[in-house]
C-alpha cells in the first residue's frame, strides 16, 4: 500500500459515519472516484452508486459506508446523555470509550455504579461530554443525535488497526478496484451502501433499482486465530476469504467458483469462509426481484465491532486484486 | 364519535373487516378512489393537482389479541396470542370470541386455592383458559371454533384531563386521524392506506407501498408512553399530553431526516406541542414502507399511549388534536415537485 492509499484509508476509517449519517464518508468517496466513474448518483436512501459503463452483464459491487454507533435518547438535569445503540454495540466494548458526534463533540462512555459487572447494560450507561447542566449539553447535543467511536488508524507491521474497518476497508477495496479495473466486458455498479449495520437496508433498495445480474459484497469477516477463539477456519494474513455461507445467504456456486478460479489464475492467496452467524449486503442483494447470484469477498478482521478492528495489509492488497480480476471476467450467468 | 366506534369494534391481524367497513363508510364521500387490495388493506386515493407529489399516509387497522387453539373436555378454551401480548395482563379480562362475539372471561385459580409460591408467579398464557359458560366440549363447539379470533372487551371512556381510556388505541387513533385528514382538500395526491397485519410483522403496509409506489410516506401511530411512577425519565419513551411524537430511530427504521425536520419545524412555527420518541425499540409500518422498491423516504408521527398493548390504554385528546392539526398543516404545505425522484 503506498502513502496515498494509506492516507485515503486513514481518512475513511477516522471519519464520522454511523448508520443513517453516512454523508461525510460519501463525500470522501465521491471526491476520490469522480475521475474514474462514468456516472455517479445518490439514491433516495443515501446510497452512492458509481457506474463504470460496459456492454455486458450488470454487476453490483457493495461495500457499506456506515459503522456502528450510539444515539442520544435523553439528557438529564446534570447534562449526562443516555443513549441507545445503532447496530451491534456491546456495553462491555463501549465502556470507557470515547465517542464523537457529527459536530465534533467528544464524550466518554461511562456507567452507573454496579455491584456486578455482568449486570452492565446500555441503559445503565451514559455519555459524559463534560457539561454541567441539561442546557449546556443541549447547546451541543440533542435527542436523536448520533455518535460513533473515536479512534485513530495505527499500523504494526502488516497489521492495520482502527475503528470502522467494518466496512471502510471494504469501501477502500472497492475504490481501489474501481480505479484499477481495465477493459471489463461488464457494466459495473459500485454501490457504497447505507444502513448495513441496522439491517442491511441500503443494499436492498439499491439492488432493486439496479436489477443486477450478479452481486459481490466486500465486507469484513471474523477469524478463529486468537487464543481460545470460537472455532473458525479463517486467519488474518492468509488472504481474502471467499464466503461459502453466513446467516444471510449461501453463496451462489457459480460466483464462488468464479472467484476461486480467478484467485488461482492470478496466484492470489485465498481462504474459504464458513461463518456461523452474521450477514452482509449480499444477503439482501441475492433475494432482490427474481434473485441475483451473489457472493462476498471477505477481509479477515479481528475484534470486529470494537474501536480496534484489525486487518492485514497484505489481505487488503490481495482483496483489491481479487475483486479487480473478478470484475474483468466475462460473466456467463 | 369515530374513535369510540373504532376502538370498541374488533379487528385482529388477518381479520380487520369490521374496522375496514367502518372506515370505508366514513371516507367514501371524500375520496376519488377506494379499493381493498388482496391482503385486505383499504386504500383510498384523493387526487391532487398535476405536478404535486404522491404521499402515502398509513395507519394500521389491526390490534393485538388472541386466537382459539383448542377446546378441552370441560368446554374451556385454550388460546394463543396474536401479536405482542404481555401474559401478565390476561387474568380476569373480559373477551369476546369470533364473529358472533361470544362473551368469555380469562380464568385462573382463585387466590383462596393458591399455594403461597403460586401467588409469587405471574401465570403464562398456556396456564390460562377462557370460560364461556359452556358445560362441555360439545356445547362450546356450537359457539366457538378453533382459529376464531378473540378480542378484549373495553369501553371507550373519557376522563381526567381530556384523556381517553380504550382498547386498541394502537392504532385506531392513527386510523381516526387519517379519516379526518381525508375530509380536507390538498394539492398533493393523498394515498391513504389503512393497513392490515402490522402487529405481526408490518405485513400489509409492505405490499401496499409496493403497489402505490409513493414519493414519500408518513405513518400515523400509537406509541409507547411510560411517564409514570417508578420509571426513570430516561425510559419514558414519550410523555402524555406533550404533543405527538416524531420518531428518529426504532428497530425497523432510521426515519427520513428531511421530512422529520420539516414536520418538527411546522409544529414549532405554529405553536403545536411536539416531542421526539425517546426510545429506539419497537417498529411500525415505516419499517417495511421505506425499504420498498428503490427506497421511499418515510417519517412517523405517533400519539403517546400509556399501557399500550393492553385492554386499557390511555391517550390525551390534546395530543390527538395536535397531531391532526400538524398533519393538516404539513399536507397543505407540500409544494410542487417536492420529493421529486432523482
Amino acid at each position: 500500500m503506498d502513502n496515498g492509499q494509506l492516507s485515503l484509508l486513514k481518512k475513511l476509517v477516522e471519519s464520522y459515519g454511523p448508520s443513517g449519517s453516512e454523508e461525510k464518508i460519501r463525500d470522501i468517496i465521491m471526491d476520490e472516484i469522480k475521475d474514474y466513474a462514468d456516472e455517479m448518483k445518490i439514491d433516495r436512501m443515501g446510497n452512492l452508486i458509481a457506474i463504470k459503463k460496459g456492454p455486458g452483464k450488470r454487476i453490483m459491487i457493495a461495500a457499506h459506508m456506515d459503522e456502528i454507533g450510539v444515539i442520544a435518547t435523553s439528557i438529564d438535569d446534570n447534562g449526562f446523555i443516555r443513549f441507545s445503540n445503532v447496530g451491534g454495540v456491546s456495553p462491555f466494548t463501549a465502556l470507557y470509550q470515547r465517542v464523537i458526534f457529527s459536530d465534533g463533540t467528544i464524550g466518554v462512555v461511562s456507567m452507573e455504579h454496579l455491584d456486578e459487572m455482568k449486570d452492565l447494560k446500555l441503559n445503565k450507561m451514559f455519555i459524559d461530554i463534560g457539561t454541567k447542566s441539561k442546557e449546556e449539553t443541549l447547546k451541543k447535543i440533542d435527542i436523536g443525535d448520533v455518535g460513533c467511536f473515536y479512534n485513530t488508524l495505527t499500523q504494526d507491521g502488516d497489521r492495520l488497526v482502527a475503528k470502522a474497518m467494518d466496512d471502510r476497508i471494504g469501501c477502500f477495496i472497492a475504490i481501489e478496484a474501481l480505479k484499477a479495473v481495465k477493459d471489463s466486458p461488464n457494466e459495473l455498479y459500485f454501490v457504497f451502501t447505507v444502513q448495513e449495520e441496522v439491517g442491511i437496508r441500503g443494499a436492498k433498495t439499491a439492488a432493486y433499482g439496479i436489477d443486477p445480474d450478479m452481486g459481490i459484497a466486500v465486507d469484513v469477516t471474523l477469524t478463529g486465530d486468537t487464543p481460545k477463539a470460537r472455532t473458525m477456519d479463517v486467519k488474518i494474513g492468509d488472504g481474502p476469504a471467499i464466503k461459502i455461507r453466513d446467516n444471510s445467504m449461501l453463496t451462489h456456486p457459480a460466483v464462488k467458483n468464479l472467484m476461486i478460479d480467478t484467485a488461482k489464475a492470478n496466484n492470489i492467496p485465498y481462504q474459504l469462509e464458513v461463518l456461523e452467524f452474521g450477514g452482509t449486503d449480499s444477503g439482501a442483494i441475492h433475494l432482490t426481484r427474481s434473485g441475483v447470484p451473489s457472493g462476498v469477498i471477505s477481509i479477515p478482521c479481528r475484534y470486529v465491532h470494537s474501536p480496534s478492528e484489525m486487518v492485514s495489509e497484505k489481505d487488503v492488497e490481495h482483496s483489491i486484486i481479487l475483486l479487480t480480476k473478478t470484475l474483468e471476467q466475462d460473466i456467463q450467468f | 364519535m369515530l374513535l369510540k366506534r373504532l376502538t370498541e369494534a374488533s379487528g385482529l391481524p388477518g381479520n380487520e373487516k369490521e374496522i375496514r367497513d367502518i372506515i370505508k363508510d366514513e371516507i367514501t364521500d371524500y375520496v376519488d378512489e377506494i379499493k381493498v387490495d388482496r391482503l385486505g388493506n383499504l386504500i383510498a386515493i384523493k387526487k391532487g393537482k398535476e405536478g404535486y407529489p404522491r404521499v402515502m399516509l398509513a395507519a394500521h387497522m389491526d390490534e393485538i389479541g388472541l386466537m382459539v387453539k383448542s377446546i378441552d373436555e370441560g368446554g374451556f378454551i385454550k388460546f394463543v396470542p396474536v401479536g405482542g401480548i404481555d401474559d401478565r395482563i390476561l387474568v380476569s379480562k373480559v373477551v369476546q370470541i369470533g364473529n358472533n362475539k361470544i362473551p368469555g372471561v380469562i380464568g385462573a385459580k382463585a387466590i383462596h386455592l393458591q399455594e403461597p409460591d403460586e401467588r409469587e408467579k405471574a401465570l403464562k398464557h398456556k396456564q390460562l383458559y377462557i370460560d364461556i359458560g359452556a358445560k362441555s366440549k360439545a356445547e362450546a363447539e356450537k359457539l366457538v371454533s378453533k382459529g376464531d379470533y378473540i378480542s378484549f372487551v373495553s369501553d371507550y371512556v373519557e376522563f381526567g384531563n381530556n384523556l381517553v381510556k380504550a382498547k386498541a388505541l394502537d392504532d385506531r387513533v392513527g386510523c381516526s386521524i387519517l379519516v379526518e385528514l381525508l375530509k380536507e382538500a390538498y394539492d398533493a395526491t393523498i394515498c391513504a392506506v389503512f393497513s392490515v397485519q402490522e402487529e405481526i410483522g408490518l405485513r400489509g403496509a409492505r405490499v401496499a407501498a409496493y403497489g402505490i409506489n409513493p414519493d414519500f410516506a408518513l405513518v400515523l401511530e400509537g406509541t409507547v408512553c411510560s411517564d409514570v411512577s417508578n420509571v426513570d425519565e430516561a425510559q419514558h419513551g414519550t410523555r402524555l399530553g406533550h404533543g405527538p411524537a416524531l420518531s428518529i430511530m426504532d428497530m425497523a427504521s432510521l426515519f427520513d431526516k428531511g421530512l422529520t425536520k420539516r414536520i418538527h419545524q411546522i409544529a414549532v412555527d405554529n405553536n403545536i406541542n411536539i416531542q421526539f420518541r425517546q426510545i429506539a425499540t419497537g417498529g411500525n409500518d415505516a419499517g417495511s414502507i421505506h425499504l420498498t422498491r428503490e427506497g421511499i423516504p418515510s417519517a412517523a408521527l405517533s400519539i403517546p399511549c400509556r399501557y399500550i398493548h393492553s385492554p386499557a390504554s390511555i391517550m390525551s385528546k390534546d395530543d390527538y388534536d395536535g397531531c391532526r392539526k400538524l398533519m393538516q398543516l404539513f399536507l397543505k404545505s407540500i409544494e410542487k415537485e417536492a420529493y421529486a425522484r432523482g
